[in-house]
């Protein structure tokens, strides 16, 4: 089913332009995206990074159109192949939901509702958007919990969602999103609460359908080393705006903004000896406490007058790369991993 | 035993911490009566030791029993069986002042900073608690004399002594519950994932702090994790644990450098790294399926249900944890060890 042709062969799978969020209005607004602008190709893994509170999982929810009440879209643009997303009738958004874009989120307990077996669940999505009888989609629903590696699934999918274990319960999450095979695909954080040896086989089992399908992923995440085997692109937030963007690689050798530097270095490494850590001081900022200039500003080893009065925009500063630093060129021209961040 | 005094070790060389057999089972009751139908055996069986000033990592995924292994030693779950000694002196068997005295020298510090701290408490009441309850009778000015230190040296200030956990960010509220845990001058910190609950930048500090404060006290560290990164930059030795055992321990390069259980390596090499890239993910062990049930584990080898290597003996003889005569060694309890 094919809702949309494409406007332009070159029109990206999904545009994300200018995007600013805000809670509330009037005196107590307070804005929580400001001004976030990222591509995704078809087939191409894009990592959104990001500590607590950087607008990450807001990011996804606007583009699945989910947003909680009370949290508007105070600018910009979202296209999907070209179609402004935010213009469309909500039967029509709805309607984009499952079939074109699809979302597994990081919470599968909560995620899933407790009173239905997930087969009816999975069951559901079929009976919903391609009008199945109950016995098809159920058939569809067990074949496709074997796709996605759940053991005896004809027998697991009469199973609730709390006789699971984490794993089983998110590759169920990952079989209802992939129900109707969508062009994209937005994993929030999708492993965060599985243990090492079943989060490599989730991120392997989502790397292995996408690349199948060819979907383009938003992989939602704070975890350098998923981002670094998984991702072909990344963006970081940092309090509600886009601080850098890039290659996994570059931004892991050689990031061009003193955030992603210093975040990059203060991750345990399992490849060096254990050392004292490069640190950033303080906590990470919310954009209600950011001010005229750089919302990383406060915490900066860098900081000079002119960071604190005027914002840094988001520029190229080398192929490829894009960052929002006044001393991006000064930050790359040190080629060390923190010898800006002197602990 | 005098107030202040502490429990010192007769033979300077003993181990400060040594745990034998303890085991942990829960019972598993079922239907109108509540009978005991089985039991969770959480913890089964564990030994190990730690020398004074050392520290040890803890690793293994949940459900494994580690943080149950160190309930049990604290005392906040009942152990089936087994043996704790402190100092030489058998924790289990103590009567409770000599309780009280032992919980001034042993310490812990919990996982999730935001349900730890009593939300009706200052920073100042929760770091002070500690000195009120322990039978040390120190005059109010001491006692907040040494809160403010203690703020201090955790990297608070005294502003922050009247405010309401709920005022403070995750890693500050960490810092208070490390605060609190040090106040009375413990030997030894449990810590159970002390920074899991934190953000990246907010961890490195919380590690840094953790690392200044052993060097500084002299502490002995038990750390308790499921992130090996963060396991390995604050433990001397690793010890890891699948479904209520010990299945390997030993010096952290041994371990983390020549693992020798097969679990060890599949858990060692599902650890994302930084190093890898999309390309080239390199070597990579994937377990299939999840821990089986610890009401109902396998026989022999726990772990032979998911192992590439499980043959027919490991259905048969449960392999023991090999330790020595020297308790830093590196064992393994597995029929089939790789051997580099």
């Amino acid at each position: 089913m094919t809702l949309f042709q494409p406007n332009s062969a070159f029109e990206p799978l999904l545009r994300v332009d200018r995007l600013s969020l805000a809670l509330g209005s009037g005196p107590s607004r307070t804005p929580l995206l400001d001004e976030v602008s990222f591509d995704i190709q078809s087939g191409e893994v894009l990592a959104v990074m990001g500590e607590s509170g950087a607008g990450k999982s807001m990011t996804a929810l606007a583009i699945m159109g989910i947003l909680s009440p009370g949290i508007r879209i105070t600018n910009g643009r979202i296209s999907y192949r070209g179609e402004d997303l935010l213009n469309l009738s909500p039967d029509r958004r709805r309607g984009l939901r499952g079939p074109e874009m699809a979302m597994v989120h990081q919470d599968a307990p909560t995620a899933l509702n407790p009173v239905y077996s997930v087969g009816w669940q999975i069951a559901e999505v079929f009976k919903v958007h391609k009008g199945m009888s109950s016995a098809d989609a159920w058939r569809n629903a067990v074949a496709l919990m074997m796709r996605v590696g759940l053991p005896n699934a004809a027998a697991r999918a009469k199973d609730y969602p709390h006789q699971l274990s984490g794993g089983m319960r998110q590759r169920v999450m990952i079989a209802m999103a992939i129900a109707l095979e969508p062009r994209l695909l937005i994993a929030d954080e999708p492993t965060t609460a599985l243990d090492v040896t079943v989060q490599s086989q989730i991120m392997q089992l989502l790397v292995a359908l996408q690349e199948e399908k060819r979907m383009g992923m938003m992989l939602v995440t704070h975890d350098f080393g998923v981002v670094a085997e998984n991702a072909d692109r990344v963006v970081i937030l940092y309090a509600g705006r886009v601080v850098e963007s890039g290659t996994p690689q570059s931004i892991l050798s050689a990031a061009a903004h003193p955030y992603s530097r210093a975040l990059a270095a203060c991750v345990p490494r399992m490849d060096e000896a254990a050392q004292r850590l490069p640190v950033i001081p303080g906590k990470p900022a919310s954009l209600a406490d950011a001010t005229a200039g750089c919302a990383f500003a406060p915490r900066c080893p860098l900081r000079q007058q002119i960071c604190l009065h005027e914002r840094p925009p988001l520029r190229e500063v080398a192929p490829g790369k894009m960052a929002a630093c006044h001393f991006s060129e000064e930050v790359l021209a040190d080629g060390s991993r923190a010898v800006v961040f002197k602990p | 035993m005098e107030v202040g005094q502490s429990f010192s070790s007769p033979e300077p060389d003993r181990p400060l911490i040594e745990v034998s057999d303890l085991v942990c089972h829960f019972p598993v009751r079922a239907g109108l009566l509540r009978r005991t139908v089985g039991s969770i055996q959480a913890v089964d069986k564990i030994s190990f030791s730690v020398q004074r000033g050392e520290g040890l990592g803890v690793v293994g995924e949940s459900g494994c029993g580690k943080s149950t292994m160190v309930n049990a030693l604290m005392g906040l779950v009942r152990p089936t069986s087994g043996s704790f000694r402190y100092a030489g002196r058998e924790v289990f068997d103590m009567s409770r002042a000599e309780t009280r005295r032992w919980r001034r020298d042993v310490q812990m510090v919990f996982q999730n900073p935001f349900a730890s701290l009593d939300p009706r408490m200052t920073v100042r009441q929760i770091v002070e608690e500690p000195l009120q309850v322990s039978g040390l009778r120190l005059a109010a000015a001491e006692r907040r004399a040494q809160v403010l230190r203690m703020l201090e040296k955790v990297g608070l200030d005294a502003r922050q002594a009247d405010r309401y956990p709920h005022q403070l960010s995750g890693g500050q509220r960490q810092r208070v519950g490390i605060a609190r845990s040090l106040i009375l001058g413990p030997k030894v910190l449990f810590l159970d994932e002390p920074v899991s609950a934190l953000d990246v930048s907010v961890q490195a500090q919380v590690l840094n702090l953790l690392d200044d404060l052993r060097r500084e006290l002299g502490l002995t560290f038990v750390f308790i994790g499921h992130d090996l990164s963060v396991v390995r930059y604050v433990s001397e030795r690793i010890a890891v644990m699948y479904l209520g055992r010990i299945v390997e321990i030993g010096p952290r390069e041994a371990v983390f450098e020549r693992p020798q259980h097969p679990y060890t390596r599949a858990l060692l090499s599902a650890v994302p790294r930084l190093e890898r890239t999309k390309a080239g993910a390199g070597e990579r062990i994937t377990l299939a399926g999840d821990p089986p049930n610890p009401a109902d584990p396998p026989s022999g080898c726990r772990f032979r249900t998911r192992c590439w290597k499980a043959s027919e003996i490991c259905s048969r003889i449960d392999p023991v944890l090999s330790v020595g005569s020297d308790p830093g060694a590196h064992s393994v309890a597995c029929h089939h060890p790789e051997t580099q």
